[in-house]
């Protein structure tokens, strides 16, 4: 039972209150793809032991998505920011190379 | 025997008896009584029979950790099983049975699976059961069903009643002994929001059954004088009779109350679950005595040490006349002291260890007990009670040496602390070499949402074992966890005397090298029956894993929770595969802590709360009409409209007639209206449905369907312009929601840019299909909206009052009829549903259900989402192509569907059935070929997807998908029934009424 802060509207949204929308910064591939592009975007996903990137909705609450850092294993949640974006803040980067120095996710890191 | 001695008895109150029933027999007991104490003070020490060997099983332990006493309470609506007599206080007029004994408790059938007991090893469940079927039927169900189950499951609905109760803390406090109490004090005046918790009726714990003193005073008094002080600070809330139940994520905990557990009748919930969110949480929940291993320790009339203290002090009871104490550590002398001191034998002191007892061990001897050193116990006498004990010397193979007659053994092996909550949500444990205990690493405690510890442990169930050392930690840990709570700690001075104590050592056997005959009655796990050659076995056969073992053995499964056994178990299992404790590990430690009620999770959820129901604005008047309801989502909708003496089956043909040829009213108010609105509404819209939708001129309908990104259809429905920058989407009546949330999540994290607005406006709008030939002349005499064939054409639809109510009219047809479906404000439902049955009547006007509306749009061959689709179905395999955009570059589904499989000629595709003797094809019927698959099945080549009785053409019609079903038009198909029998029915066009649609275009 997570809690995590929304964006949006500033509160603590217990997990009661939240859907979860699976791994964040995905790339939508369309017609024209090739295969393996789609398959990359429909499929194939993150599974990591550490810092994850997620989607999440404050459903019963404000009605919008949001995305998250977290530790999957420890369950720190490092921080939240707006879904309008295609890549982790800088800022928010920043903060998660302090705590789990060397880490990285995807592209990023 | 046990029985009530004359004085003593904190927690009782002699002056209110009680009387109560177990196994139909009448006993008393007084206000304060466990279950468990009046039983024994009514010489009940016989409580149940073990799982797998029906031994008798006596009551072991006085707290929650006890693994015997599991009964039935009460009868009928209130019925309970596996109540713990230990955590059940009594009261008047309660009802116990003993569970798991066939017939009777004294005589049990089944005990005779002890005799079996070579037949029945470690992991037998797993050796026996890989045997051919036909032993399944003859042997071993029987022998499960005699045997299996320790309580009955409830047969009728629960009568009682159960809430959830939401609490937000910035500190919460498990645990109402001496150190949940010292660390309480640490937040008087902190500024923080303080929930203390108490799983038993009495705060305190263990240390006034212990005679101790704090601050100079008896602990009774000191425990009576700090709760009144914690009481009366206002930020701290006490509570007793609330478990800990789970530790969760980020704070999150479950408490579990007991509120009308003890005073039935009394009109109260019986049970609360607290959902706890939490800044930090103290776990202060003690430590919990182990058994010694020694042959016969299951006879009845073994306990823990300090139960036995317990039953005396607690509740002026005393299990039997006659204790020997057998023991590795000094607390157990305390119970000898007791005993004593109540005017009952003590024949002997068993102590494992050479140099005995500190100056408890002087106490005993100075008040006349015997105390033998580097002895163990032998073997235990006696079948359902104690009768004595042979011992032996500890370093040996068990040769008997004395016998001393006895009908109590009190043990002790030692405490464990217990750290389930901990260890629930990812706290690590470490070894404790000295006192031979798992105890809270400190550097690894579960972390938060801001990667901080958030739960900390004090007092024993953080090794801190004597009381001088329970209070000094429990001042540090409460001050700490105040300040990590963000409060400012209060200063705590608490002080204990520190007490001479011999070091315990650890026992893992008695003796030290018992042979294998004495180690097979050695019991671990009293509930599970496992003993420690069980898990020697195991370890033989190659289970290194303690979690592999666990599950072999079923040792420390179902309630134990690891509470007894767990120890033991794991010094065993390291022993056989020789290597220390802590490398073997423990087993996870998984909430609940105990059990908790079924009716406590599910609280107030039941019956008409058990979720939301949505009701239309019509609802009152269609209950008022016979309505046959069916759940659709979270709404309820008329089935059909059932008439004075008529069957369901009869109702729905009348209205699939009447609808075709007078006049039939639907209540479709629950079809999703979604308005998207907005410069790039079009643009939004064109991506979401399959077809093109920025085409619509305004004034006109248009129906779409609806993609995942995979490509399988998932919604459909007719979208109006109903101005240049808006459109009004129906969506199916189960998916406005998912349907809202599909556009919000797209456009919020895909498309974010694009300016659109959504709005879900299906509870502002009543809607009411009216549906048949008589549909025009209903609305012309109600007056207003011009609904002429060329003032509103098929597929359009205008705005205007209707019958003087403000209405918007869309010629739209789900039934192949001349139909209109009119939207009003939902406040005018019911008028306007009215004004439209009584100008009706002349025409014969009859409100019609969904299932005459499934009919007559299968009739018609239109598809309904959940029916013809079920999350893998394309629009391509409903024939649906007309819908599908040629020219848009784009939409969500398109590059899906662009894939191999999807593609594939052999995909199963829509056509229409017809059996050949007329009857109605079974729903989600296969289709049979020839020949079978590997699995020696018939193989399959399309299946029903809808099936009904056809009133208009009087007939069984369906469709269904069928591979390379459109090119194979009147082939007959074979469908087997579940009854062995085959139906046949013809490949035909899907559309069975009215091909050319002449009847909804008139
Ligand atoms: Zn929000």
């Amino acid at each position: 039972m997570l809690t995590l802060n929304c964006p949006y509207c500033g509160i603590a949204a217990d997990e009661t209150e939240l859907s979860p929308g699976g791994q964040a910064h995905l790339k939508r591939f369309g017609p024209g793809s090739s295969e393996d592009e789609f398959e990359g975007y429909l499929f194939m996903r993150e599974n990591p032991r550490g810092v994850h990137f997620e989607r999440w909705r404050h459903s019963n609450g404000c009605g919008k998505w949001f995305h998250a850092a977290r530790c999957t294993s420890t369950l720190e949640v490092f921080g939240t920011y707006s879904a309008q974006t295609v890549e982790p803040p800088a800022e928010l980067r920043k903060t998660i190379s302090e705590k789990r120095p060397g880490w990285s996710w995807g592209e990023f890191s | 025997m046990s029985t009530r001695l004359a004085n003593g008895g904190r927690l009782v109150n002699r002056d209110r008896a009680v009387s109560f029933s177990f196994n139909g027999k009448q006993m008393r007991g007084f206000e304060g009584d466990t279950l468990a104490s009046a039983l024994l003070a009514g010489d009940q020490m016989l409580v149940g029979r073990s799982f797998k060997y029906h031994r008798p099983r006596g009551i072991v332990a006085s707290g929650a950790e006890e693994p015997n006493g599991l009964v039935n309470l009460g009868s009928g609506d209130m019925f309970e099983p596996n109540a713990r007599v230990t955590t059940t206080e009594v009261f008047d007029g309660l009802q116990a049975g003993s569970q798991n004994h066939w017939p009777s408790l004294e005589f049990d059938v089944g005990a005779v699976n002890a005799k079996l007991s070579r037949f029945l090893p470690a992991g037998f469940y797993y050796k026996m059961f890989i045997h051919p079927r036909p032993l399944w039927k003859h042997v071993y169900e029987p022998f499960i069903r005699q045997s299996a189950g320790l309580g009955k499951a409830p047969k009728d609905r629960d009568g009682e009643r159960y809430e959830h109760f939401y609490a937000h803390v910035d500190l919460l406090i498990i645990g109402g002994g001496i150190a949940g109490l010292v660390a309480a004090k640490a937040a008087i005046g902190s500024g923080l929001r303080v929930l203390v918790v108490e799983q038993t009726a009495a705060w305190g714990g263990r240390a006034p059954v212990d005679g101790a003193e704090i601050d100079g005073m008896p602990a009774d008094q000191w425990v009576a004088q700090t709760v009144a002080e914690l009481d009366a600070a206002e930020n701290i809330e006490m509570r007793t009779r609330l478990m800990g139940a789970g530790v969760y994520d980020h704070g999150y905990v479950l408490g579990y109350e007991r509120i009308g557990d003890h005073q039935p009748g009394a009109s109260l919930p019986k049970h609360r679950l607290w959902r706890i969110r939490a800044g930090h949480v103290l776990t202060a929940t003690g430590a919990i005595e182990r058994p010694l291993s020694f042959a016969g320790n299951d006879v009845p009339g073994v306990m823990l040490a300090s139960a036995v203290r317990d039953y005396a002090v607690n509740f002026g009871v005393s299990a039997g006349d006659r204790t020997v104490v057998v023991t590795n550590n000094d607390d157990a002398y305390r119970t000898a002291l007791v005993m004593k001191e109540a005017g009952l034998d003590v024949p002997a002191i068993i102590d494992a260890r050479d140099g005995g007892a500190g100056a408890l061990g002087a106490e005993a001897e100075a008040a006349g007990i015997r105390v033998l050193k580097g002895k163990g116990i032998a073997k235990v006498k006696g079948g359902k009670r104690v009768t004595g004990v042979a011992t032996c010397a500890m370093a040996g193979e068990g040769t008997p040496q004395e016998e001393i007659a006895c009908d109590v053994v009190a043990m002790s092996g030692g405490w464990s602390p217990v750290v389930h909550l901990w260890s629930h949500c990812g706290g690590k444990l470490l070894w404790d070499e000295h006192h031979a205990f798992f105890r809270p690493d400190p550097e690894r405690a579960p972390t938060g949402a801001a990667g901080e510890a958030f739960v900390s442990v004090a007092g024993s169930a953080n090794g801190a074992m004597a009381l001088a050392n329970v209070v000094v930690d429990a001042a540090a840990q409460g001050v700490a966890a105040v300040k990590a709570a963000g409060g400012k700690a209060a200063k705590v001075a608490v002080k204990a005397e520190a007490e001479d104590m011999a070091a315990m050592a650890p026992v893992w056997m008695m003796p030290q090298g018992a042979k294998y005959e004495l180690r097979t009655k050695m019991w671990l796990d009293y509930q599970n029956d496992v003993k420690v050659s069980d898990v020697q076995l195991a370890a033989q056969e190659g289970f290194e894993s303690v979690e592999h073992t666990k599950r072999y053995t079923t040792l420390g499964m179902a309630t134990d929770q690891g509470k007894l056994s767990n120890i033991n178990g794991l010094a065993i299992l390291s022993d056989a595969l020789n290597q220390p404790i802590p490398q073997t590990g423990t087993t996870t430690f998984r909430p609940p802590y105990t059990p908790i009620s079924m009716g406590a999770i599910a609280g107030e959820a039941r019956d008409t709360i058990f979720q939301p129901l949505r009701k239309t604005p019509m609802h009152e008047w269609h209950d008022a009409h016979g309505a046959h309801w069916e759940p659709v989502g979270h709404w309820r909708r008329a089935y059909c409209f059932q008439q004075p003496g008529e069957s369901v089956e009869d109702a729905v043909q009348r209205e699939v007639k009447n609808t075709r040829e007078k006049l039939g009213l639907l209540d479709a108010s629950t079809l999703g209206k979604l308005i998207v609105k907005g410069p790039d509404a079009g643009k939004f819209l064109d991506m979401l449905y399959t077809n093109m939708m920025s085409t619509l001129k305004v004034g006109r309908c248009r129906y779409g369907l609806m993609c995942s990104e995979n490509g399988f259809l998932m919604d459909d429905g007719v979208v109006a312009r109903l101005s240049e920058d808006t459109f009004l989407c129906h969506t199916t009546s189960g998916g406005a929601d998912h349907i809202h949330a599909h556009m919000e999540e797209w456009l919020q994290t895909e498309w974010w840019d694009w300016k659109v607005w959504v709005v879900n406006a299906t509870e502002q709008y009543a809607q009411v299909a009216v549906v048949g030939p008589k549909a025009r002349k209903v609305l012309q005499k109600l007056g207003g909206l011009d609904v002429s064939r060329d003032a509103l054409p098929f597929m359009g639809w205008a705005e205007g009052e209707i019958a003087g109510i403000p209405a918007r009219a869309f010629r739209i047809s789900f039934s192949g009829e001349l139909s209109y479906e009119i939207a009003v404000p939902a406040n005018y439902g019911q008028a306007f549903w009215d004004k439209l049955i009584e100008a009706g009547e002349e025409f014969g006007v009859m409100p019609y259900g969904t299932e005459a509306l499934h009919i007559m749009r299968a009739e018609k061959g239109f598809i309904m989402i959940g029916d013809e689709t079920d999350g893998t179905v394309i629009p391509q395999d409903l024939e649906l192509n007309w819908a599908i955009s040629k020219k848009k570059e784009d939409f969500i589904g398109k590059r899906g569907q662009e894939r191999v499989h999807m593609t594939d000629p052999d995909r199963w595709k829509l056509v229409g059935l017809k059996t050949v003797d007329g009857s109605v094809l079974p729903d989600g019927a296969y289709a049979v070929s020839e020949g079978s698959n590997a699995n020696g099945q018939r193989n399959v080549i399309g299946r029903v997807t809808s099936t009904y009785h056809s009133p208009t053409l009087d007939r069984g019609i369906a469709m269904g998908l069928v591979k390379h079903g459109p090119d194979r038009m009147g082939e007959r198909l074979e469908f087997p029934k579940v009854d062995g029998t085959s139906v046949h029915a013809e490949i035909c066009d899907p559309v069975f009424f009215d091909r050319e649609g002449e009847k909804q275009d008139v």
